[in-house]
């Protein structure tokens, strides 16, 4: 077996860990920020895959990849403003809204992929990759890490933000607060529902980023139902990783290598259905559950639609 | 968690005086958000050049008026009901079982491998009632892990049915391909059952019994939550879990019972749907019901009644829309457009009644 | 005087500029305010929610250097009042007034932006930050919260006030009192001119809330003005300069600091229960409960009982209650109390220890088993755990029954005999509702009550618990449930009563015994010395 791991195959799948994982850490990182607002946001996929939909249309069309990212994120935020508005606003239940929205999302983007290019699936060229210089040229780690497209290290970064803008900023304390004890922030001043909103917003953004990453440098195309749980499974992440982006970031790339594992196989010449392999990550979700599942922390007031003056 | 939980409260009973009114405001709430999500669809229709009328108009004549389209929606019926059925059980009891597609699934491989293998060496009906069983079975086993989370570590439910919906349609999958691949097609699926293997239609139609088998499941569910002391303690469990506890109801044993009564209906629809309608389960094959029998669900408040008259509507949509996708170029995915915006229209109907008592007080 | 106040109101905002730090302002004697209008005028406000006038046209003025205390029973209308100074809620009519400027408190941030602070009954810290942290709440979205200097300032507010507190402590970490302080600390930081303390004591020691008294002391001298809201008399004589009885959403009376001075301690609290409770009740509340003399065989007994639990573990409780007999538990929530009662009850497993009803042991029996042999359990905790508030009273009347005879036969449900039990109840009980079909969530706290005493009371009951049965019930409801546990005992129930209100311990019980931190710390008979006794073993001190 110990042929199994040359450098190609090391390299590969190190490089699918990260290309498979940078959207879940998206969509885990996105999620953490609305679950620490107190939100359950199960709508998450239905955000990442109107993102891939319109990031892959807006680079389709005008052949920019950042434009496309763009798209990516306001496709999210499209989907995450009426979770926005009928759950935080009208206090509506987000899981039944969190399921509509997913569903019209499949929905609206295979009849809108239809409508537009009927059967074919056009391919979007290579993204170019900036090769940061020094690491790029380690052994192994090299090409797979340092040599990617720059959305990838501005993900990274969105990592560190979100690091810091939990620990030393207003609004990480008003994150904090809104999903703990929201009456306390709304006694501090604080408007409860737009702190809520702008999480649910900025969830909706960063995971239709992710699921732009997806078909954009992942695939090259747009396929309906392409993020096939991807955005649930950022929810696991962000339950797992309780409250901290390093986690969220760390338990992605785990799961980007499971999934990526068949083709880094495939290139060691061992062949195994995808599907096998495609319910690697799902049972690695649910062993840590199983494992961790009574540490898996929530929010207080997850779920919970707040109204003023309430008990 | 537990407010997440909270998904519906049971229909209030009103003063006698009110009975009709208040009738008349449950019709209005169910039908508003249907005659809504018409008209917005439409509008969606309209918006991708599309004439909703002539669309519809299809929808009806091929769900509804054409004799072979109004027998196939009611064959589509039949595994709706059940797991619907389920899902009512389950929301009644307080459980967020969206697992339902992986538990359809599974059950539905497992019983499409398992009838042609019996069907040479025994009677039809024996055939038919080991299949049913099984397929219960085989639901309700794969909903263990989540109501042993959900039970004794208190994990939410949502995320674990879930994964195990992902987890169990992948694994179907591997076994069509890998294990019970009928080797004399080139295409990977299971070996056909035989019609006259199959269960039984109805009459002179091609009405799949499998309809029966719906409607007295949930019917009985419906007897079952209204009308039993079982039932009572399982919408205690729902309503409010630390009053169940109070009361000395085991809470553990009864999420259990609800995992296991939910998901072996979503297993029992797997096997109507092979046993009664597909014979076989090709590759990658995967109508994903379930989910969208939840809104169905919703809007008929859990009731079993009301869930039959929205399943009924769903199923005309369904088979019509099939039809329309080839005549009018509409894709099926538009099926779900409808679904997503019925569920909104849902949210917003509730929302403005509870508004409008709200203000009437 | 005043200007002193404006002066610090002037250098303090929003965001935290501290108090002043100068030589410490010349207190004033605070019964004779010097300052010529009052900082906070309610001009007859009246505020309705469906179903009831909370407040109907109240009036009420606020002076500096005083603490104002707002007495009054559950349900008087105290609540409502300091929800539209607080900006949780706006008054339906009559206005409000600060610096004899009309105003609209329009939102907790408006009131805080117009120097009024609140301190909840219930906590409004966010428990998992630090002390500093919930300080800085409130800031710009994208600013750093400035840790280093809240501290600094809170060390000045704390040193002026006569506190410590540590302000890096998480909030979740620190005793009740200890957040009382912290929220009392914040609002000073932030500007506030007037300090709203509501039901601040409910949760303390005896030796906190004294605590809490010689803290308002000082406020004052240091030229806040102070509302202090409560339901104790006590408090209210040794705490407030100025008193204002609510009763039923109306003020009843004000007793300005002069006549307070003029009355004298016995003849003020005459007065006050006058006001309080109408002119018959003086003499009622002074009334006590007959001694029994407790039989020699226990009917109740408890052996060692030891619970597991995160935030209070019980260990080696004994307890005997006999028959006709009421034993009181008095306590500080959360000692323990709540434990102790699911413990007996059947709803948690037991570390160790035996439980005997009537000899027979039924530690090993759950719910269900210890009630068919006739221990029932009164929780507190109406709604969150006692009722299904979306089901019908009917059904709420029989939740620990669910599938027993006659109301159920193979499983399935005998609506009539249902309904006739429920009748039966509900008349019983004089359970006021629209019909045994309305669901229970919708009546009011007194009935959900009456409600829970009928499915726990009726049938073969023998021994009961009843966990603070009179907590949130206006006046008439908690003495018709005094009442009800009186004629319990009378009928040879063994009862418990879990209280954290002294008075309604000392009123009913026969012996008392006190929880502190998961044990019984002692147990004294009912005699004149009972309320000093229980009172030091309540706050920790050595007997």
């Amino acid at each position: 077996m110990t042929a199994l791991f040359t450098d190609a195959f090391l390299t590969s799948l190190v490089l699918g860990a990260l290309t498979a994982g940078l959207p879940l850490m998206l969509a885990g990182l996105g999620e953490q920020i609305s679950e620490k607002a107190g939100v359950l946001n199960i709508g998450i996929e239905g955000m990442m895959l109107f993102g891939a939909y319109l990031g892959f249309l807006v680079a389709y069309d005008t052949g920019s990849i950042w434009l496309g990212f763009l798209g990516g994120g306001i496709g999210g935020m499209l989907v995450a403003a009426p979770m926005a508005l009928f759950c935080i606003r009208l206090g509506l239940s987000q899981i039944v809204i969190g399921i509509a929205l997913t569903l019209g999302a499949e929905g609206l983007t295979a009849l809108l992929h239809h409508f537009q290019f009927a059967q074919s699936y056009p391919r979007l060229p290579a993204v170019a990759t900036l090769a940061i210089p020094g690491l790029s040229s380690l052994p192994v780690l090299g090409p797979a890490l340092f040599d990617r497209p720059p959305i990838v290290y501005l993900a990274m970064l969105a990592v560190a933000v979100t690091a810091y803008v939990f620990r030393y900023t207003q609004a990480g304390l008003a994150l904090q607060a809104a999903g703990d004890k929201p009456a306390a922030l709304d006694a501090a001043g604080v408007d409860v529902g737009r702190v809520r909103t702008l999480a649910v917003l900025t969830t909706g953004f960063l995971a239709g980023i992710g699921g732009a990453f997806m078909s954009q440098v992942g695939a090259g195309i747009f396929v309906p139902f392409m993020t096939n749980g991807a955005g649930f499974i950022g929810i696991v992440l962000a339950m797992q990783a309780r409250g901290r982006p390093l986690f969220v970031l760390a338990g992605a790339l785990l799961f980007g290598a499971c999934l990526s594992a068949t083709t880094a196989l495939q290139v060691a010449g061992v062949s195994i259905p995808t599907d096998v392999i495609q319910m690697l990550p799902f049972a690695a979700v649910l062993a840590v559950l199983v494992l961790f599942g009574r540490r898996a922390s929530l929010p207080p007031a997850l779920g919970t639609h707040y109204v003023r003056g309430a008990r | 968690m537990s407010d997440t939980t909270q998904i519906g409260s049971d229909a209030l009973p009103a003063p006698r005086s009110g009975v009709w009114r208040d009738r008349a405001r449950l019709l209005a709430l169910a039908l508003g958000p249907v005659l809504g999500a018409v008209l917005l669809s439409g509008l969606v229709l309209l918006a991708l050049g599309v004439n909703p009328f002539a669309y519809y108009g299809y929808v009806v004549d091929r769900g509804l008026l054409n004799p072979y389209g109004l027998q196939a929606t009611l064959t589509r019926m039949g595994p709706l009901l059940l797991i619907a059925a389920g899902l009512i059980v389950a929301f009644r009891a307080g459980i967020w079982n969206l697992g339902g597609d992986g538990q359809f699934l599974l059950s539905a491989v497992i019983v499409a491998a398992l009838g042609p293998l019996l069907a040479p060496h025994m009677p039809v009906w024996l055939v038919l009632l080991i299949g049913l069983l099984v397929g219960a079975m085989v639901g309700a086993a794969w909903s263990v892990l989540p109501a042993l989370l959900k039970a004794y570590q208190g994990v939410n439910e949502i995320i674990t049915t879930l994964m195990m919906t992902f987890l169990g349609v992948s694994l179907a999958n591997v076994l069509v391909k890998l294990f019970f691949r009928d080797p004399a097609t080139t295409v990977p699926q299971t070996r056909t059952l035989i019609v006259a293997d199959r269960l039984p239609r109805l009459f002179d139609t091609t009405i799949s019994s499998g309809l029966i088998i719906g409607l007295v499941a949930i019917i009985v569910v419906h007897l079952v939550m209204t009308r039993t002391a079982f039932g009572l303690k399982l919408r205690i469990v729902g309503a409010n879990p630390r009053a169940a506890i109070h009361a000395g109801l085991s809470v553990p044993a009864l999420t259990v019972a609800t995992f296991a009564i939910s998901a072996a209906l979503a297993g029992l629809a797997g096997a109507v749907e092979i046993m009664g309608v597909q014979g076989n389960v090709r590759a990658d094959w995967n109508p994903a019901y379930s989910l969208t029998v939840v809104p169905l669900v919703f809007l008929a408040r859990f009731n079993g009644f009301a869930s039959i008259a929205f399943v009924f509507l769903f199923s005309v949509l369904s088979i019509g829309g099939e039809s329309a996708a080839r005549r009018t170029g509409v894709p099926n995915f538009f099926t779900l457009v409808v679904v997503a915006i019925l569920l909104i229209m849902l949210g917003i109907t509730e929302y403005l009644d509870q508004r409008r008592r709200a203000a009437g007080k | 005087m005043t200007q002193t106040l404006n002066a610090h109101a002037a250098t303090a905002n929003a965001n935290g500029k501290a108090l002043s730090h100068g030589p410490a302002p010349s207190p004033g004697p605070a019964s004779s305010h010097g300052a010529a209008r009052p900082i906070v005028t309610l001009d007859h406000v009246t505020k309705r929610f469906p179903g009831v006038v909370a407040n109907d046209r109240v009036s009420f003025d606020l002076w500096p250097g005083e603490v104002h205390v707002l007495l009054g029973e559950n349900g008087a209308g105290k609540s409502t009042l300091v929800g539209m100074l607080s900006g949780l809620q706006l008054p339906d009519e009559g206005g409000v007034l600060i610096d004899g400027h009309e105003v609209r408190i329009s939102s907790p941030a408006r009131a805080l932006e117009l120097g009024i602070g609140t301190v909840f009954q219930h906590s409004m810290l966010v428990p998992s930050l630090s002390v500093v942290d919930n300080m800085a709440l409130g800031g710009r979205w994208w600013s750093r919260p400035d840790r280093e200097g809240l501290a600094r300032r809170m060390a000045a507010v704390c040193a002026d006030i006569g506190v410590t507190i540590d302000p890096h402590a998480k909030v979740g970490a620190l005793s009740l009192g200890e957040q009382q302080q912290v929220e009392i600390v914040r609002a000073l930081m932030r500007g506030s001119r007037v300090l709203i303390l509501d039901e601040a004591t409910a949760m303390l020691t005896p030796k906190g809330a004294e605590d809490l008294g010689a803290l308002m002391g000082r406020l004052v001298k240091l030229g806040i003005a102070v509302v202090f809201i409560t339901h104790k008399l006590n408090e209210a004589l040794a705490f407030g300069h100025r008193i204002t009885v609510l009763r039923l959403g109306r003020r009843v009376d004000e007793i300005s600091p002069e006549r307070l001075a003029a009355l004298g301690p016995a003849a003020a609290t005459a007065e006050i229960i006058r006001l309080m409770f109408g002119a018959d009740a003086a003499a009622q509340a002074t009334a006590s409960h007959p001694r029994r003399a407790p039989s020699t065989q226990p009917l109740l007994q408890i052996e060692g009982l030891a619970v597991d639990d995160d935030s209070v573990p019980l260990a080696g409780i004994d307890l005997e209650v006999s028959p006709g007999e009421i034993v009181g538990i008095a306590g500080i929530d959360g000692n323990g109390q709540k434990q102790f009662a699911e413990a007996v009850a059947g709803q948690r497993r037991l570390a160790a220890g035996r439980i005997r009803l009537g000899g027979q042991p039924i530690e090993r029996l759950d719910v269900g088993g210890r009630r068919r042999l006739g221990l029932r359990y009164v929780t507190d905790d109406r709604l969150g755990e006692g009722t299904v508030g979306t089901f019908p009273i009917s059904l709420n009347l029989l939740l620990k029954q669910v599938g027993e005879a006659p109301f159920w036969r193979h499983g399935i449900d005998q609506p009539e005999t249902i309904a006739t039990h429920a009748r039966r109840m509900v008349s019983e009980f004089d359970v006021r509702t629209p019909g045994i079909e309305t669901a229970i969530g919708k009546l009011s706290g007194g009935n959900i009550q009456k409600a829970l005493l009928a499915r726990e009371l009726s049938g073969k009951a023998r021994a009961v618990i009843f966990a603070k049965p009179t907590y949130g019930l206006d006046v008439q409801n908690i003495r018709a449930t005094r009442q009800r546990i009186r004629e319990a005992a009378d009928a040879g129930l063994a009862v418990i009563l879990i209280s954290t209100d002294l008075e309604e311990v000392l009123e009913l019980s026969d012996r008392i015994a006190v929880m502190s931190r998961g044990q019984v710390v002692g147990m004294v008979g009912n005699d004149a010395a009972a309320r000093s006794r229980v009172g030091e073993l309540m706050s920790g001190a050595t007997p």
